[in-house]
């Protein structure tokens, strides 16, 4: 095993990804991602890979298209407004079946928005931010260790699922420092076996033009369209019930009940203590992926449990998912900061333990 | 106490990101879950710069934090913000050689140490940031002196050998 | 008796989705049997953005893929990262090049990307139904310019050959029309001099095609050709505009 080295989040996830066997990186300079175009212009040159940077997002994630239309395997990052201009790419590789690892260091929103972390880019990466039907699966993670861990594994997904696979991160664990453990390099795939491994690629056909491949999202006629369409759809059904990933924590005889992802589920687990301290005992439902939510883990939550609350870090975007996760069995708050702010843990535990004695009441 | 918060904080150019990085990076070599988060974007370029770091015996700690167990405070703007975040009890390490103003509190230790000019003595005013961790260092034991020694050879000797002599000196400079 | 003209290899033997006396299957026909020529047709990958080309992977011999409208230089650029021994070209219309993805190919221009596009010039857009293109002359009218473009109103046409010949690593720009036999030989000695600049790593190469659009210009196949070298030559002069000394 790797020993463990202390490492910048955004370089952490750089390395994942050139480790995991991403191979083509293509960025545009937005705050708080910079560190990753930075490291892979160093790095990912020095595994046969390629660094460009791009004129612009939309840039970007159509070279990514290109580069992984091509075999190769692509790996891209932004912050929430760079994300929503890669959708386009975004919905279109989704319909062309083609592969890519997109992280996104959420910033405070909408617009412009501020350079400080959020979560309200949930709605944009769960509900698909482009047009048409389609899905990406989509991870959260609350360390840089788990982030590593997911960029990792995102790109042997990424190929397997023939989709884009986004990882949701913020700009705490983007800009923070944390131990962690990386993994070993993935075996390096030859330039020669690309066309064994993905026998939809546009390589050249070679000496026989039967084996002539194109890659397309365009479907004219409306029957080959909705054909198209259900195909992707029973294939995310498939998804939908491989990819649910989930962490829960003291459920059976919590009071109140936290769903919180990302650093905010890391600052609620603080939280919790906070309010055991006061005598108050609460669990956590922390989904790993937003898309497929976990909503089967609502059906853990014990009946002595008295509030749901949503933590999150956007005006209850996620707090739609805790509703359909639990129906009408519990009443539902929301504790929540914008703007780049983040809830302390204190904060929750405060208005939790408020939101508790008013319901008590 | 099984975790520990720090707030560092000063202005750009004085180091306390580097001397947050070092705090955390000795807590990883104790096998201690540690976490390093500075301040960033625009507000970093001239003005005031900070971290948080936190030393935790448990698997994996709460990165951000609303109070201190203790804060080194570099100049006097950092005075200013800080100095209320420190818990009853914790403890500020203050540069008195960047201010006159004096700390308010009297239920926290207040170390002064004039950093800057015992840096200068030493010859290179810039190791005043790591004579101030050795202060924090020596008063709080949130890690051992010899992890830092370990970790100055790791952060700084490795790419600056001639700097690793004056900042071992710069660290154990400073004693109550 | 030898015949003089064939199908060639390059092209998929299938009825085309294109208008009567449209010239992208002339245009489609020059760049495949160039590829075809030169035994290449296997080891070469093509981009077809939006537009009425998009689906000229239904008639182009060679590995392709679509792109979302404008997007095709930067998609090509991302394939050539990870093949760089094969023939890399993008396919794009005046809609889709001059206007949406201006960016996109200013900046593969710009790089010198070593990739050939061939630009479409017919002056309109023609998958959606003859609205004004950048390109589209002073006084023609569009159902985007009914009373004919105004140049207070929209500016000058666009000449993009022009544009890019100021970026240094655009090295081979040519300007070529396909309205009569000689015009049409000299546009596929076009084709092959952007291919070999391509081969021989010298840069970005460029071919503007002047086209035709008889469907949204409202006139015959016949009287379209002779617009062209009436209307469109004067104001978009042909030649080559930048050529490196290693090619003829």
């Amino acid at each position: 095993m790797s020993e463990k080295v202390l490492m910048k989040g955004n370089e952490a996830f750089s390395e994942a990804a050139i480790r995991g066997g991403s191979r083509y990186y293509f960025g545009y300079p937005i705050t708080p991602q910079n560190e990753i175009p930075e490291y892979m212009s160093q790095e990912i040159p020095k595994y046969g890979g390629a660094f460009l940077q791009a004129e612009s997002e939309l840039g970007a994630i159509n070279m990514a298209y290109g580069a992984a239309a091509a075999g190769g395997r692509a790996f891209i990052s932004s912050s929430s407004p760079g994300i929503a201009l890669m959708q386009e790419g975004i919905s279109f590789m989704c319909s062309a079946e083609v592969p890519l690892v997109i992280l996104n260091v959420s910033r405070g929103g909408p617009g412009i928005g501020g350079i400080h972390p959020g979560q309200a880019d949930y709605n944009q990466a769960t509900r698909g931010g482009g047009n048409g039907d389609y899905k990406v699966p989509v991870f959260a993670p609350s360390s840089i260790q788990e982030a590593v861990d997911l960029i990792y594994e995102a790109v042997e997904l990424a190929d397997y699922w023939q989709n884009p696979i986004m990882i949701f991160a913020d700009g705490i664990l983007a800009q923070m420092m944390e131990p962690v453990i990386l993994p070993e390099f993935k075996p390096e795939i030859k330039y020669e076996d690309i066309k064994k491994l993905k026998p939809w690629a546009i390589t050249g056909y070679g000496d026989d033009d039967a084996n002539r491949v194109t890659v397309k999202s365009l479907r004219m006629q409306p029957e080959d369209l909705e054909q198209h369409v259900d195909y992707l759809f029973e294939k995310y059904a498939k998804a939908e019930k491989e990819l649910v990933r989930v962490e829960t924590l003291g459920l059976e005889d919590a009071e109140i009940v936290f769903v919180a992802f990302g650093t905010t589920a890391r600052i609620t687990k603080e939280a919790i203590e906070l309010l055991a301290e006061e005598g108050i005992k609460a669990g956590l439902i922390r989904p790993i992926s937003l898309w497929p939510f976990p909503y089967n883990a609502f059906d853990q939550i014990s009946d002595k449990t008295k509030v749901v609350i949503s933590a999150e870090m956007s005006m209850g975007q996620m707090m739609q998912d805790v509703k359909i996760g639990i129906g009408k069995r519990f009443p539902i708050e929301l504790i929540n900061r914008t703007g780049g702010i983040i809830p302390t843990s204190l904060e929750i535990a405060q208005r939790a333990s408020e939101i508790l004695r008013t319901i008590n009441n | 106490m099984s975790t520990h918060k720090i707030f560092f904080a000063g202005s750009g150019g004085q180091g306390v990101l580097l001397i947050g990085q070092m705090v955390t990076y000795a807590a990883m070599l104790e096998d201690k879950a540690s976490t390093f988060f500075p301040s960033y974007g625009p507000e970093m370029r001239g003005g005031t710069a900070n971290c948080t770091v936190v030393v935790s015996e448990k698997n994996v700690s709460c990165p951000l934090i609303y109070e201190a167990d203790y804060v080194v405070a570099m100049n006097l703007p950092s005075l200013i913000k800080f100095e209320p975040l420190v818990k009853p009890g914790g403890v500020l390490v203050l540069n008195t050689s960047t201010t006159t103003q004096k700390a308010e509190r009297t239920d926290i230790k207040v170390l002064e140490v004039a950093a800057n000019d015992l840096a200068l003595e030493l010859g290179n005013m810039r190791v005043s940031n790591v004579i101030m961790l050795g202060a924090l260092v020596r008063a709080t034991g949130v890690v051992s002196e010899s992890s830092i020694e370990k970790v100055i050879d790791e952060l700084i000797a490795k790419r600056r050998p001639e700097m690793r002599e004056i900042n071992v000196q710069a660290f154990n400079l400073w004693k109550e | 008796m030898e015949p003089v003209y064939t199908y060639t290899k390059g092209m998929v033997r299938t009825e085309t989705s294109y208008c009567p006396g449209c010239t992208h299957g002339i245009s489609h026909r020059l760049i495949m049997e160039t590829l075809d020529e030169m035994g290449k047709l296997g080891e070469t990958i093509g981009v077809a953005p939006i537009g009425c080309s998009v689906q000229a992977h239904k008639f182009m011999n060679v590995d392709m893929c679509e792109s979302a409208h404008g997007r095709a230089p930067a998609v090509a650029t991302g394939i050539r990262r990870v093949h760089p021994d094969k023939l890399v070209f993008t396919y794009q219309g005046d809609g889709d090049l001059a206007s949406i993805g201006t960016n996109e190919i200013i900046h593969m221009a710009s790089r010198g990307e070593r990739i050939s596009t061939f630009f479409i010039n017919n002056g309109i857009y023609g998958m959606t139904g003859g609205q004004m293109a950048p390109t589209t002359l002073i006084g023609q009218r569009t159902t985007t310019s009914t009373a004919g473009r105004m140049e207070e109103q929209t500016g000058a046409p666009m000449r993009v050959c022009e544009l890019l010949a100021t970026l240094p690593r655009a090295v081979y720009i040519e300007r070529v029309a396909l309205d009569t036999p000689a015009n049409i030989n000299r546009a596929k000695r076009a084709v092959r001099r952007a291919f070999e600049v391509q081969e021989k790593g010298l840069g970005f190469s460029f071919v503007e095609f002047l086209s035709t659009c008889p469907t949204n210009w409202g006139v015959t196949p016949v009287d379209a050709m002779k617009w062209v070298g009436e209307k469109m030559i004067p104001y978009y002069p042909l030649g080559v505009f930048k050529k490196p000394e290693e090619v003829r």
